[in-house]
Formats: structure tokens, C-alpha cells, sequence
């Protein structure tokens, strides 16, 4: 009762006209940074956060601001996923794997509302989590050492068989890629910079989203450069739209999914180590173990758009609890949001729900005001982002190639970056030629590094007993949890596919 | 030749006068920048936002500050960029710390040296702790150190920084202090920032944590951890006055993570000034006084050639411990 009447003086001080208006600002800007390939959640934040000094917002207004600006970002990445094949921002790489496919199957408007409808459910129920869980939350976040969270990585490393290609061998090599590109920069156990060649822009390490936004958006431009030999193509296939909302059906039948990953997706924010990308792949990859019986994830299933929408907007709100209840941030956003509440003056940690009740609550309460707005805003301007699928490639892919260049040199402000993109684009370009899947390298790139921090730090702290990998109950789980979403396909995905063969052998012999 | 000296010392004059002249008008940067040699939510990005914040709201500054992070190298694109691109820039201002200092002393910047830029003035301090979890058995660093001079493989000590940065140093310059031989023995993990180092100390991963006060505050304001030492030449002021200074447990260690700023080197001496005196101005404020208690900060009153000294005398240092301990040569 105490938390509801907490929550209750929450609204009391979100819902003011001002609060309102700052959020359904956010929302808007929010959502439309997420959609634009370069700038994602962190960027949107940081580049409000003078906003919000220059208007001489209080703590929580601010708050209201840029918490709904990453909740409207968390939103907006999905629609260039489904309409582009571009991810708007790093989670929303899942989304590319079936809404791209149902866009082109005439089903844009459904996956754009579906995906909507995905992102309100998980970020709903993660905010109620925050809620009646964060204390308790917390501890689980505590039970995570090195040990467990390379258990983690190795876990999603395992489920990754399948999830974008049908050739396994294929994925592999995809993942080696980036697992090898991940070496690149300086190695924290050791200070020793690796594959740098003494570029200090190196140092750190490739740039996830330069990487993503070359692979993904330059490549696709260079792809239709080659093809376009000036013929009808470049003026426009005839798109369909198809209808705008989705069947009451269909949002049943995508509902289990939500729920499901939605659950997974907010644990995997509450690790400050884990973060929504992981959030929102884990929720795709072990939803496809789970429902995937006739192997339609990567074909335009509407379960494959539902699972990592609700997946990785989970994750947003998972990732508030360690922010507000340690003080450790488990995502970049959460890092700039927590420098924000420092520089506003308040310090995150144990003790902050006890000694800004204020903020936490008004904070609550901006989340769940912000996200009914972000439904309301979304479905019906569904229509209107489906226009982009009408502007014919002649005309669309000079300004995805405009917008990426100006978005990552925006964010970076450094050439470098630039012949980076250029080069990840070339990449992605050689790659979608040998039919290698694109995920997979992102993945590799983007958890390699944690992985392999992690392996060492587990290593170096029992010196060098590689027993320690599997020596608690939640790591032995973890492998356990690995080692079948390893093996399961193995086995299944050879009966599938038998079955298959049987089925076009008996077609062809129709 | 009298007349060539008099008429140099009369152009110095007259040279020395506008340049006071100009400072005095006051220096107005037309557009303020402050580079964060960061990705957005770190301890750069936080000197940038809030000075300049507070510059605007004491009047000091006419337009609001612009922050760009221009992260990479650890601070080393920034500093190539300032130095190769932006030389003579009389607007910009950069965030830097002893973590700038240390890459710059480890010739962690390929290329660049700290003569290359014109350091400004210091904002404050964060002192080094070392803490252990609540329920550890340890009571004192004396303690601590003595595991590890017994079995250096018994004690793990978290950080925030790689290995051979600042928070890595600072345990060994204790280490150092207390008469432990080989200083490379002991177990320093690296983690992504305090506050992860944090939670493996409480999650039991770890032994020990060491890293900045600001860093540590919230867990010892919750009684989550207790810091066994904190590597200030005497006791801290206020709420931090209850944390022993290793000097008074026997180890003559001091780490102070000192926060400030740098500019171009080509930058006009009026400019120069007018920043000084800005950030001087602003340092002395009681807005600021306040900022730097709520966040932990110590005091570090140092602008213009002060500071430029300190700098210079804590590079020096840095590289010392450095061959010392074998991280450069």
C-alpha cells in the first residue's frame, strides 16, 4: 500500500501542465531520434540535457524530459528496422530480422502498430517491476561476478545459431568477425593497446554505432547502387501498405510473446553488464527455440517483431533499477541519465528512494505518463511513417546516405569515423554478397569485449583456476540453460529439415 | 644599444598594459566550448556540463557553454585535435584529470607532450579511498596490506580504471609506501568504471575496492562499504571527516584525482587570463563550494602558472611510479 500511495503522490507531481507538455516533447523527439540510423538513446539525451539547463527545469521536470525521450528513442529505433533494414539504434537490430520482411510482404502498417503495441507492454510491465521489484532486483544484480556474466555472454553466444541465417556455418564465421573485430583498442587487464597500428582514435575501440550504421544503411546504399543500372527499379517497386492496424487476432496470438520476453528483457536490464541489446537478442533467440515450430522467425513472423520490441523497451526500464538503486548504470543512456541526476545535485545509490522519494516517484510516474503517450502517438502516425516506404530508392537512398554521414559526424564530430562507416559499409557490402548475415557481427562487436573482460577479470581473480567458470549454482544454470539452446536445434533443425526435403521432393514429384 | 633595451622594455610595457587592458574589458568567448574528451555520463562530461552550467548562471559567461564529447584514446583524440586542429582557438576549453596527466606522463598520447597545451586552473580534487565490504574482516589498510605482502594472491582489489591507470596506481603507490617489494604482484582487476568495481566489492567478487570518493559516496552513506583509507594528506572536512588517512596508519600515500581544465596552446594571453579569472571566480563562489561537498570534491585552489607547475610536477611523478612498477620503460 505504502508503494501505491508513493506512487499516487508520483502523479501528483508529474501531471502538471507543464510536466506534460516537456514529456510529450521528449516522446516526440525522442521517437524521432530513434528512428534517424546514428542517433540512438544516449545521443538523444545528451544532446537535450542543455535543454533542459537553459529552461531552468527542477530535478524532476528535467527528468520528465529526458526520460521520455529515451523511452520515445527506445520506441522510434524500430521503425527504420522495419521500414529501412536499418536499425535505428543498437536493440532495434533484432527488429530488422522479421519487420523488414513483413514490410516487404505488404505488411509494414501491421508490424509498425504491432511493434508499437510490443514496446508499450514491455515497457509497462518493466516499469510495474521497477516499481513493487527494484529493492529486491537488486540483489539479484549482486549474485552476477565475472563468472556469471561470461556465463551470460557464452549464453547468448550459444543461442546465436539460426537466429539470422539458415546456414549455421555462415553465423559462425559472422560472429567470429565481430568477436575479432572486438579486439580492436585497448585491453583494460593488461593496458596494452591491440590492432591499433598507433591510431590513437583506436584506442578505444570500434564505435558500435558506426559500425552498425556503415554495415547496415551504407551497404544497403551501395547494394542498390550496383543494381540500379538506371532501369525501372530505381523509380520504385509498387509497395504495398497493406492494412495500418492489426488484427485483433494477430495481437492475441503475438501476446504469450510479449509477456514472455518482456520478463526477459527487464532481467537482462537489471544486470548493469548485460544491457538492452542483450535484452532484446536473448528475447528473439530463445523466443525462436521456444514458438519457432515451422521456421518462420526470419521470414516476417509477427512473433519475431513482437519478442525484441517488447524485449529491449523492457530492458529500458530494467536498466533504471541498478541506475536509481546503485547508482550503476546498465546502459549508455542510464550513464548520462545518471549524470544528470549528479549534476542536478542528487545522489543515486542505496539511499535514494529513502532521500529524493520525490524524484524517484515523480520519475515513475513520468514513465508510465510517457508511455501511454508514446501508444497514442505511435499507432496513429503509423501511417505516416508507411509514406516512407512510397518515396521511390532513387530518392530515398541519397538521403539514407546523407543522413548517415551527418548523424555519425554529428555524434563524433571526427573524420576518422567516417572512413570507418565507409569502410563497415564496404564490409557489409562484400558480406550480403556471400549471403553472410550481418547480426551476428554486430553482436560479436558489441558483447565481445564484455565477454572477454569478464573471462579474464573470473580468471585472474581465482588465479588462473578455469573452475571457477562453474563453480555457483547460477553459473552452472546459466551453462546448463547455454548448452541446450546449443544442442536442441542441432537436433530439431535436422528432423526439420528432412521433413522439409521429404515435403519438396513429394512437390516436385507433384 | 640602450635605446633598443629601453624601447623593448616600452614595448613590453605597452604590450603587458593592453594585454592587462584586454583582460580587464573582460575576455568575452563569443561562443564557449568545452570539449569533454568523453562519451556522455562521465566524470569529463560532468566537469564540462556543470562549470559551464554554473559559469552561465554566475554571469561569467554570456552564452550557454557548448559541450562536445569528442571521446576516444582515453583523452588522446581530444588532445591531438586541440593540438593539431584547434591551436589558436581563444573559445574552447577542455576537461581534464589525472587520468590526462597519467596517459601524458605514460606517452599514452602517441606524439603529444603536456608542453603542447596551456593548462588553466583546477576545480576541485577527489581524493583516492580504498575500501573493503561491510562485513569484511579487514579494519585497517595496515591490515590489508599485510594479506597482501603474505599471499599477494589472496586479495583482489577492483577498479574503474584499465591497468596502469589512476586507480591502479594509487593502490600500488600505497603498496609502495608500506615497503611492499614487488609491486606488480599485487591482483588489480579492471571494470568499466567505479561504480561496476563497486558492486563486484558487494556482490563478494572482489576484496577490495579502490577508486575516487564520489565514486563510493552513496555505498558509504548507506553503510554498504567502509572505507579503510583515504589518500589525503590530512582528514577530509564534514561528512568525510570519520575516514582515517593512510599517513596515519604509517603509509605516506597521497592520491588525489584532481579535476580542471586545459586550452589550446596557441591561445591569446588575454584569453588565457580571462578564463583563469573565470573559473577562479567561479571556484570561489559558495555556488560552487556547495557543488563540490555535494559530490565529494576536495578543495584544489590552483589557476594559471600554479596549476601549470602542478601539473607538470604530477606528470613527473606519475612517470616515476610508472618505470618503477614497469609500465613504461
Amino acid at each position: 500500500m505504502d508503494t501505491l500511495a508513493s506512487l499516487g503522490d508520483g502523479f501528483a507531481i508529474a501531471l502538471t501542465w507543464q510536466n506534460l507538455l516537456l514529456a510529450l516533447l521528449g516522446c516526440f523527439l525522442g521517437t524521432i531520434m530513434g528512428a534517424l540510423p546514428g542517433l540512438g538513446p544516449s545521443n538523444g539525451v545528451a544532446i537535450l540535457i542543455p535543454l533542459a539547463f537553459t529552461l531552468g527545469l527542477d530535478a524532476t521536470a528535467a527528468l520528465i524530459l529526458l526520460t521520455s525521450v529515451y523511452y520515445g528513442a527506445m520506441y522510434g529505433g524500430r521503425i527504420s528496422s522495419i521500414l529501412l533494414n536499418i536499425p535505428g539504434d543498437e536493440p532495434a537490430m533484432m527488429t530488422c530480422l522479421d519487420g523488414y520482411p513483413m514490410a516487404q510482404a505488404g505488411r509494414a502498417g501491421e508490424a509498425l502498430a504491432l511493434s508499437g503495441i510490443a514496446s508499450f507492454v514491455g515497457a509497462f510491465l518493466a516499469t510495474w517491476g521497477l516499481i513493487l521489484l527494484a529493492p529486491q532486483l537488486v540483489k539479484i544484480a549482486l549474485l552476477f561476478g565475472p563468472a556469471e556474466y561470461f556465463a551470460l555472454f557464452a549464453l547468448a553466444f550459444a543461442t546465436l545459431g539460426g537466429v539470422s541465417s539458415t546456414n549455421q556455418a555462415k553465423s559462425a564465421f559472422a560472429a567470429m568477425l565481430g568477436l575479432g573485430l572486438a579486439m580492436i583498442g585497448v585491453d583494460s587487464q593488461t593496458g596494452v593497446p591491440r590492432f591499433t597500428f598507433g591510431e590513437v582514435h583506436l584506442y578505444d575501440g570500434l564505435d558500435f554505432l558506426v559500425a552498425i550504421v556503415g554495415l547496415f544503411a551504407l551497404s544497403e546504399v551501395f547494394v542498390f547502387l550496383e543494381h540500379r543500372h538506371g532501369n525501372a527499379d530505381a523509380q520504385g517497386k509498387k509497395m504495398v501498405i497493406g492494412r495500418l492496424t492489426p488484427s485483433w487476432s494477430l495481437i492475441r496470438s503475438c501476446t504469450p510473446t510479449m509477456l514472455r520476453t518482456s520478463v526477459l528483457g527487464f532481467l537482462a536490464g537489471v544486470l548493469p553488464g548485460a544491457g538492452a541489446s542483450l535484452g532484446s537478442f536473448i528475447s528473439y533467440s530463445l523466443e525462436k527455440k521456444l514458438v519457432d515450430k515451422d521456421n518462420t522467425f526470419g521470414k516476417g513472423d509477427p512473433r519475431g517483431v513482437a519478442a525484441p520490441e517488447a524485449g529491449n523497451n523492457a530492458a529500458a526500464g530494467g536498466a533504471l533499477v541498478p541506475m536509481l538503486a546503485l547508482g550503476v548504470p546498465g546502459s549508455g543512456t542510464t550513464a548520462v541519465l545518471l549524470a544528470v541526476l549528479l549534476s542536478l545535485n542528487i545522489t543515486p545509490g542505496p539511499l535514494l528512494f529513502s532521500q529524493n522519494p520525490d524524484v524517484v516517484w515523480g520519475l515513475i510516474a513520468a514513465l508510465f505518463i510517457a508511455n501511454f503517450m508514446l501508444l497514442a502517438m505511435n499507432i496513429p502516425m503509423v501511417g505516416l511513417f508507411t509514406r516512407v516506404l512510397l518515396v521511390p530508392p532513387r530518392v530515398l537512398m541519397p538521403v539514407v546516405a546523407m543522413v548517415s554521414f551527418v548523424g555519425i559526424y554529428g555524434i563524433s564530430g571526427s573524420s576518422f569515423d567516417l572512413m570507418v562507416m565507409v569502410g563497415f559499409g564496404v564490409l557489409g557490402w562484400l558480406l550480403r554478397k556471400f549471403d553472410v548475415p550481418l547480426v551476428p557481427v554486430i553482436l560479436g562487436t558489441l558483447l565481445g569485449n564484455a565477454m572477454e573482460s569478464n573471462l579474464r577479470r573470473a580468471v585472474t581473480i581465482s588465479d588462473g583456476d578455469w573452475w571457477t567458470l562453474v563453480d555457483s549454482p547460477l553459473a552452472l544454470t546459466l551453462w546448463a540453460i547455454a548448452a541446450v539452446g546449443f544442442i536442441l536445434p542441432l537436433i530439431f533443425g535436422r528432423m526439420v529439415k528432412s521433413k522439409m526435403q521429404r515435403e519438396d521432393e513429394s512437390s516436385l514429384a507433384d | 644599444m640602450t635605446f633598443k633595451a629601453t624601447r623593448l622594455t616600452l614595448a613590453a610595457a605597452f604590450l603587458g598594459l593592453s594585454a592587462f587592458g584586454a583582460s580587464a574589458q573582460g575576455f568575452t568567448p563569443e561562443n564557449p566550448e568545452c570539449i569533454a574528451p568523453a562519451n556522455p555520463g562521465g566524470g569529463w562530461d560532468f566537469t564540462c556540463r556543470q562549470v559551464g552550467k554554473s559559469l552561465q548562471d554566475l554571469g561569467l559567461i554570456d552564452k550557454t557553454m557548448q559541450v562536445v564529447n569528442l571521446a576516444g584514446g582515453g583523452g588522446g583524440v581530444a588532445y591531438a585535435e586541440v593540438v593539431n586542429k584547434r591551436n589558436d582557438d581563444n573559445d574552447l576549453i577542455v576537461a581534464a584529470s589525472s587520468a590526462t596527466a597519467t596517459r601524458l606522463a605514460q606517452g599514452a598520447f602517441p606524439g603529444n607532450t603536456m608542453d603542447q597545451v596551456r593548462w588553466l586552473a583546477s576545480i576541485g580534487a577527489d581524493y583516492g579511498v580504498i575500501a573493503v565490504a561491510k562485513d569484511s574482516p579487514v579494519q585497517s589498510l595496515t591490515e590489508l596490506l599485510d594479506m597482501i605482502k603474505d599471499d599477494p594472491r589472496s586479495v583482489s582489489i577492483a577498479g574503474g580504471s584499465a591497468v596502469g591507470g589512476w586507480d591502479h596506481l594509487k593502490v600500488l603507490i600505497a603498496a609502495n609506501a608500506y615497503g611492499i617489494e614487488d609491486v606488480r604482484k599485487v591482483k588489480y582487476i579492471a571494470f568499466d568504471g567505479g561504480g561496476e568495481a563497486v558492486t563486484q566489492l558487494l556482490a563478494g567478487s572482489v576484496q577490495a575496492f579502490t577508486g575516487d570518493i564520489s565514486e563510493a559516496k552513496g555505498f558509504v552513506d548507506s553503510g554498504d562499504i567502509r572505507v579503510i583509507a583515504v589518500l589525503a594528506p590530512e582528514r577530509l572536512d564534514g561528512e568525510f571527516a570519520s575516514f582515517p588517512t593512510a599517513r596515519e596508519q604509517g603509509v605516506d600515500a597521497i592520491g588525489a584525482n584532481w579535476r580542471g581544465f586545459y586550452a589550446p596552446g596557441g591561445m591569446s594571453d588575454a584569453a588565457y587570463d580571462a578564463w583563469v579569472s573565470k573559473i577562479a571566480d567561479l571556484y570561489a563562489s559558495d555556488e560552487w563550494k556547495a557543488i563540490m561537498a555535494n559530490n565529494g570534491l576536495a578543495p584544489l585552489d590552483l589557476q594559471g602558472a600554479d596549476f601549470q607547475k602542478f601539473v607538470a610536477d604530477s606528470v613527473a611523478q606519475i612517470q616515476s611510479i610508472s618505470k618503477d612498477i614497469g609500465i613504461i620503460k
